[in-house]
């Protein structure tokens, strides 16, 4: 789908409406990225002015879902879209949920981060967990590069970064675990650093949600919950 | 009517049971009756040829709507369906419409019996000059079908209450048809056309002419008919095919540029002709 095309209804005001919803997301993702990045600087570098910029700014994230949902119901009941339209719109409606929750998250990890200030950092996996924090900024700044292009196929490339930041997630938490084992009295500090890690593992995987909604909005086929290489057929196969 | 209702509760219960069975994808593929098919239909006004290679199935107690842009064919390729296009000089036409099997252009033929299987319902409501009673009366006496006092009052009540009419009129059969409002004049005009027990009811933009809750009760009526009745549809609101039909054929210029059911056209549409014209694009 090129991205164009929303610039083509007979209706001038439904082009506006249409991009100007568009590029609202766009700005909301970026809101999401710049919190994502402050809160990492928090986790890995014990940046206290970023943490709470993280857990003050969620508020703007959360007003911007708002104001994109009333866009998308005006459009819903003013419009009545139909075809790639009415996908759009539910491809938005959908991706701004999962932009609101990674900013949840992102919140959460700068939270987190403020609580682990005072405790020593060279005993945790701060460099694996900085490393899950590069790849799951490139899957967020990926699949809103994904969208803003509406690029079914890079969609697929980036929602299969998942399994390595899945991988990650799974090696930080074996290295907690034995941490706990090894030393009963870290259990509150390291609790944080897994509810973190968490964190930053959801964020990827609502990243990979988007991707599957630009795969929806290209491909008119719904691609939740299928393998990789069903998203990958669907995004690169024949439309119907 | 006891039965009746117990038959419809049954069959009610039995597609509830296969909706929770079988997956979407699955019931889309299970074939429908074909009732009335166009193959290779074409048809010309004089020199112009307005239809081109038409090649349509329309499905037993379905809803198909025709949509398109004006002058696009779909009116003129509504009115094949019952052989209107005959009272039209110069059209020449060309390929098959079958209903059930049997080519309705056959020379043998009787149109007249042909147009009581395929009724028709028009944009603007057009009751004959009589009373509510004699507009449906009218063609069963015509047809014989009906004869005596008792028979026609029985159809008559019948078809009313089918048009889901009767209620609001039942207390006036004898008051001119011209009197009801513009939404009851179009379900007397359902009704004269179900009297005669058709097969096919064909309506061309039977809403356009109606307000938004006239128009809903009639769209109400079209989704209880087809129960019965095969309908075809031409309307130019797009949010009415998509409400009332199962089936929608995007005509444009003369041609069908595709036919789906309606949830795939409407959402996912595989031509870029019909994305176009249904999204309000400049095609």
């Amino acid at each position: 789908m090129d991205k164009k095309s929303f610039s083509q209804h007979i209706s001038r005001q439904y082009n506006e409406d249409l991009e100007h919803i568009i590029t609202r997301v766009m700005t909301m993702g970026g809101l999401v990225e710049q919190q994502l990045e402050a809160a990492l600087d928090a986790l890995v570098d014990g940046d206290q002015a970023k943490g709470e910029q993280v857990v003050t700014s969620d508020y703007r994230i959360n007003a911007m879902e708002v104001e994109l949902d009333e866009a998308c119901t005006n459009v819903l009941a003013r419009r009545q879209p139909t075809a790639s339209d009415l996908r759009l719109i539910v491809a938005v409606i959908k991706t701004i949920t999962d932009l609101e929750r990674i900013g949840d998250e992102a919140e959460r990890v700068g939270r987190m981060a403020l609580h682990l200030l005072e405790e020593d950092r060279r005993r945790s996996p701060m460099a694996e967990i900085s490393a899950l924090g590069e790849q799951i900024k490139g899957m967020v700044r990926g699949a809103l590069d994904v969208f803003a292009r509406m690029d079914a196929e890079q969609a697929v490339r980036v929602a299969q970064e998942d399994i390595k930041a899945d991988a990650q997630y799974d090696s930080i938490i074996r290295h907690l675990v034995n941490d706990l084992e090894n030393n009963p009295k870290s259990v509150p500090p390291v609790l944080d650093i897994v509810w973190a890690t968490r964190s930053l593992e959801r964020i990827g995987d609502r990243s990979r949600n988007i991707c599957e909604y630009v795969v929806y909005f290209v491909r008119g086929k719904d691609v939740r919950h299928t393998s990789f290489e069903q998203m990958a057929e669907e995004a690169t196969g024949d439309r119907h | 009517m006891e039965t009746e209702v117990k038959n419809t509760t049954s069959a009610g219960a039995a597609t509830m049971a296969q909706k929770v069975e079988t997956l979407p994808s699955e019931r889309q593929t299970a074939t429908p009756e074909v009732k009335m098919s166009a193959s290779d239909l074409n048809l010309w006004y004089g020199d112009t040829q307005a239809l081109h290679d038409i090649n349509l199935d329309m499905y037993a107690r379905e809803v198909t709507a025709l949509i398109g842009p004006s002058g696009c064919g779909k009116s003129t390729f509504l009115r094949c369906l019952n052989r209107m296009n005959d009272l039209i000089p110069q059209v020449h036409i060309k390929g098959n419409v079958m209903l059930e099997g049997e080519d309705i252009y056959d020379p043998s033929v009787d149109v007249v019996q042909l147009r009581t299987f395929v009724g028709m319902v028009f944009q603007k409501p057009n009751p004959f000059p009589k009373s509510i009673y004699e507009n449906i009366a009218y063609a069963p006496r015509l047809h014989g079908t009906g004869t005596s006092r008792s028979e026609l009052d029985d159809l008559v009540e019948s078809s009313l209450k089918r048009a889901g009419l009767w209620n609001e009129v039942a207390d006036r059969l004898d008051t001119p048809g011209t009197e009801l409002s513009g939404g009851q004049q179009q379900r007397l005009c359902i009704a004269r056309a179900i009297a005669v027990n058709p097969e096919v009811i064909l309506m061309d933009e039977p809403a356009s002419a109606l307000d938004p809750l006239a128009t809903a009760t009639v769209e109400e009526l079209i989704h209880e008919l087809k129960d019965n009745y095969t309908i075809v549809i031409v309307t130019h609101n797009l949010q009415q095919a998509a409400r009332v039909a199962g089936y929608t054929a995007f005509f444009h210029m003369g041609r069908i540029v595709e036919v789906n059911d309606t949830d795939t056209l409407f959402t996912n549409p595989k031509e870029q002709r019909t994305e176009d014209y249904i999204t309000g694009r400049f095609g």
